[in-house]
């Protein structure tokens, strides 16, 4: 409107600009458009996909029928589906600490520069990451058998009783032992790397107040890390909810005490596998996504907060 | 025009005549170039197949393992749900053939193979499990009538002798386990329904029936159910029958290592401990299962499988015939029988010198294969599936096996096990009754 009447030697420059601008809104539209079409393709179409199926029925008698929220409204008083989750959310609070607790010591320690051969040992706790996790699940089955494995025959050489690694009482633990032997160089990479974004003014300054390295790695260090520990947190939280890999291989060691229920995850890949009941599986995926989502929102608000 | 009236004449023909498709016609179907494939997890199968190559020279079978059991179905499920990419034939076992019938994807062999000839050919607890309502929907590979395997020498050792009833085995298994702490007479284990169900075959429960497409019956706390649980519970809560999970590397190593006395197993299950306790051979023998009334000698059935053929087949015929001469033609039945060692089906098989008079060295010498020729017959033919197995199967170890892992209460875990699976079959759209 504005540029219509105005007068036509004057908007020349003007227009050149705002056709410039325009060129370039149009060359970025462009320049995402590729990586827009491939998330609305690959990650927004199959969640709509996903969603669709959830609001329906399959049945064997009778036809598919539409079904709205029924299977949300059963997902909810589904006890293995709640078990599941439970037991993911003890998992998280145990075993997150003890991962998040031991990468950071590592990488405190690392980057004191106290250690003795500090990139072996950088390496050997990075390495198990390397390990792929259907490996290392397979590996530590072999580890905790009581019949045939080598925690069995170390106690029987030793003549000392060894409890069921591989029981009903010890397996989460069992478990939770597997993903901190896989995971914690992992996070203690991310730790050591944010460490070195550490301004050395920082150190100097500390050294002249007198500060000691303890004092340096909790004072100084430590509240500079807490960005990327939030990151690790979150990434916990999120791996701790879809656990699958090592259950479901180590199921096959201990098919009593792991169910096939024994985490959401496993749960929702019988059904729609096993059971083919593929609606009431995409229903359960999305409130297990909900719950992640929501956790993981509530971790990032309460770092925030404790900051202000 | 043509057309219309060929296929008026073809409908004609499928209406009135009773008889299977004629002979010639098949003949001729077998003579064109054909290639079939067929999943299948049967060890050196292959051998067979070339059996029929050389039988139907214009036939190529194409071989696919995509797993067994599991694996198996959840593929065979998926491509049959995609509606491309299913197998021309394929091995089901016999629990889960109500499944398969219900989503229409087998294909009904009576109109090739006449029915009443058909039934005839296997002992009737067989033939009723494949052939429903006159329909043939697949042909029987192997069985499993269950007896026991147990060591001779350990048994001796304890001063026991092989029990022959129930309750003679309770006696037993006190007595087994009081002598030797480190070792059971049998172990129960809380993840195998196949067992469970065989064991459950044998004292007259009947869990699961089918009235008409949408009725089914269940109950998986009958009678003779709370009579099994009834049975070993308290001989696993005093801990002289050990709960541990089968088919893993410990269960492995304690056939191997005597930790059990005992395996109750199938026909299937003999051939198999020799592979996984070698070192062991000569001091096993086999029995026939402990019995609920004395002298009268009842099985049950505990594995086995067929060959079907998928409705979605472009080769109706050829695939028909691959099914069924694999299995019925004495040579390759034989050989299933004596190389593959699957427990035979045949008539013609079980009653086949060859096979019967078989002796087993891992066993003593023991004509292990006449002793389950006599087992078989002595299966009830009434026993029934369900077309929701694979979701009986699945959900037993997670609420009747956690009570027998924990040492709780097993009537209650069977209770609980029916109300997982009646709630089930409602949300699927049947009808149940007790």
């Amino acid at each position: 409107m504005d540029t219509a009447s105005m007068p036509v030697g004057r908007v020349s420059g003007r227009d050149s600009q705002v056709s410039h601008r325009r060129h370039q809104t149009l060359a970025g539209v462009l320049f995402i458009l590729p990586a827009l079409l491939l998330f609305a393709l690959l990650l927004v179409g199959p969640l709509l996909y996903a969603l669709t199926l959830s609001l329906f029925s399959q049945r064997l008698v009778g036809d598919t029928i539409f079904t709205g929220l029924d299977n949300y409204l059963s997902a909810l008083q589904d006890p293995e589906f709640g078990e599941g989750l439970l037991r993911m959310l003890l998992f998280l609070v145990v075993q997150v600490p003890i991962m998040l607790g031991l990468a950071l010591v590592f990488a405190l320690l690392l980057d004191s520069g106290r250690l003795l051969l500090p990139r072996l040992i950088r390496l050997g706790v990075f390495i198990p990451y390397a390990v792929p996790s259907v490996v290392a699940a397979l590996m530590w089955g072999f580890l905790y058998g009581r019949q045939f494995g080598l925690l069995g025959q170390l106690g029987r050489a030793l003549g000392l009783p060894l409890p069921n690694f591989l029981g009903s009482d010890l397996i989460l633990a069992s478990i939770g032992n597997v993903v901190t032997w896989t995971y914690t160089g992992y996070n203690m990479v991310i730790l050591y790397a944010a460490l070195q974004t550490v301004p050395g003014e920082l150190y100097e300054a500390a050294a002249i107040d007198g500060a000691g390295p303890v004092r340096l790695a909790l004072k100084i260090k430590m509240p500079l890390l807490r960005p990327a520990l939030l990151l690790c947190t979150v990434f916990s939280v999120i791996g701790s909810f879809q656990l699958f890999n090592e259950p479901a291989i180590l199921r096959a060691a201990a098919p009593d005490a792991i169910t096939s229920a024994y985490t959401p995850n496993l749960y929702i890949y019988r059904l729609a596998f096993q059971d083919q009941r593929l609606n009431y599986a995409a229903a359960l995926s999305f409130l297990l996504g909900l719950v992640v989502f929501v956790l993981s929102y509530v971790v990032t608000w309460a770092a925030r907060r404790r900051r202000t | 025009m043509r057309r219309s009236l060929f296929a008026v004449v073809t409908l004609c023909c499928a209406l009135f005549a009773p008889h299977p498709a004629r002979a010639a016609d098949l003949k001729a179907e077998l003579q064109k170039p054909t290639e079939l494939t067929f999943w299948t997890w049967v060890p050196n199968i292959d051998k067979e197949v070339k059996l029929f190559e050389q039988a139907y020279p214009n036939i190529k079978v194409k071989l696919v393992n995509v797993g067994q059991g599991a694996a198996h179905y959840q593929k065979l499920r998926t491509v049959l749900k995609a509606g491309q990419g299913a197998p021309d034939v394929t091995q089901i076992e016999f629990q889960y053939i109500p499944s398969f019938v219900i989503t229409r994807s087998l294909l009904d062999l009576s109109s090739f193979f006449p029915v009443e000839q058909f039934k005839k050919k296997y002992p009737d607890w067989i033939a009723s499990q494949v052939v429903i309502d006159n329909h043939i929907w697949a042909v029987p590979q192997d069985s499993g009538p269950m007896g026991m395997v147990y060591r001779k020498d350990l048994l001796e050792k304890a001063g026991i002798q092989v029990p022959k009833t129930w309750k003679e085995f309770a006696d037993a298994a006190r007595a087994y386990h009081q002598k030797n702490p480190d070792s059971y007479l049998t172990n129960i284990p809380p993840n195998d329904p196949g067992q469970w169900i065989g064991l459950l075959w044998q004292a007259g429960s009947r869990p699961f029936g089918q009235k008409g497409k949408d009725t089914l019956r269940i109950d998986l706390a009958d009678p003779g159910a709370m009579k099994v649980a009834a049975f070993w519970e308290p001989l696993i809560k005093e801990g002289v029958v050990s709960n541990d999970p089968d088919f893993t590397d410990a269960w492995y190593q304690g056939l191997a290592s005597g930790r059990y006395a005992s395996w109750l197993t199938a026909a299937w299950g003999p051939v198999f401990l020799q592979g996984t306790a070698k070192k062991t051979s000569g001091s096993w023998a086999c029995a026939p299962l402990p019995e609920w009334d004395e002298g009268k000698p009842t099985s049950g059935n505990w594995g086995g499988s067929t060959n079907a053929v998928l409705a979605t087949t472009k080769h109706k015929a050829a695939a028909a015939e691959l099914a069924r001469w694999l299995n019925q033609e004495t040579d390759p039945a034989l050989m299933f029988a004596t190389q593959q060692f699957l427990f035979p089906v045949n008539n013609s098989t079980l009653a086949d010198p060859a096979f019967v008079e078989q002796e087993a060295p891992f066993y003593g010498g023991q004509k292990v294969n006449k002793l389950f020729v006599e087992i078989s017959n002595t299966v009830p033919r009434d026993f029934q599936w369900s077309p929701i197995q694979d979701f009986i199967y699945t959900n037993g170890p997670d609420t009747f096996g956690q009570a027998l892992s924990k040492k709780g209460d097993l009537g209650a875990a069977l209770k609980a096990w029916d109300a997982a699976v009646v709630n089930y079959a409602k949300q699927q759209g049947f009808k149940v009754t007790k």
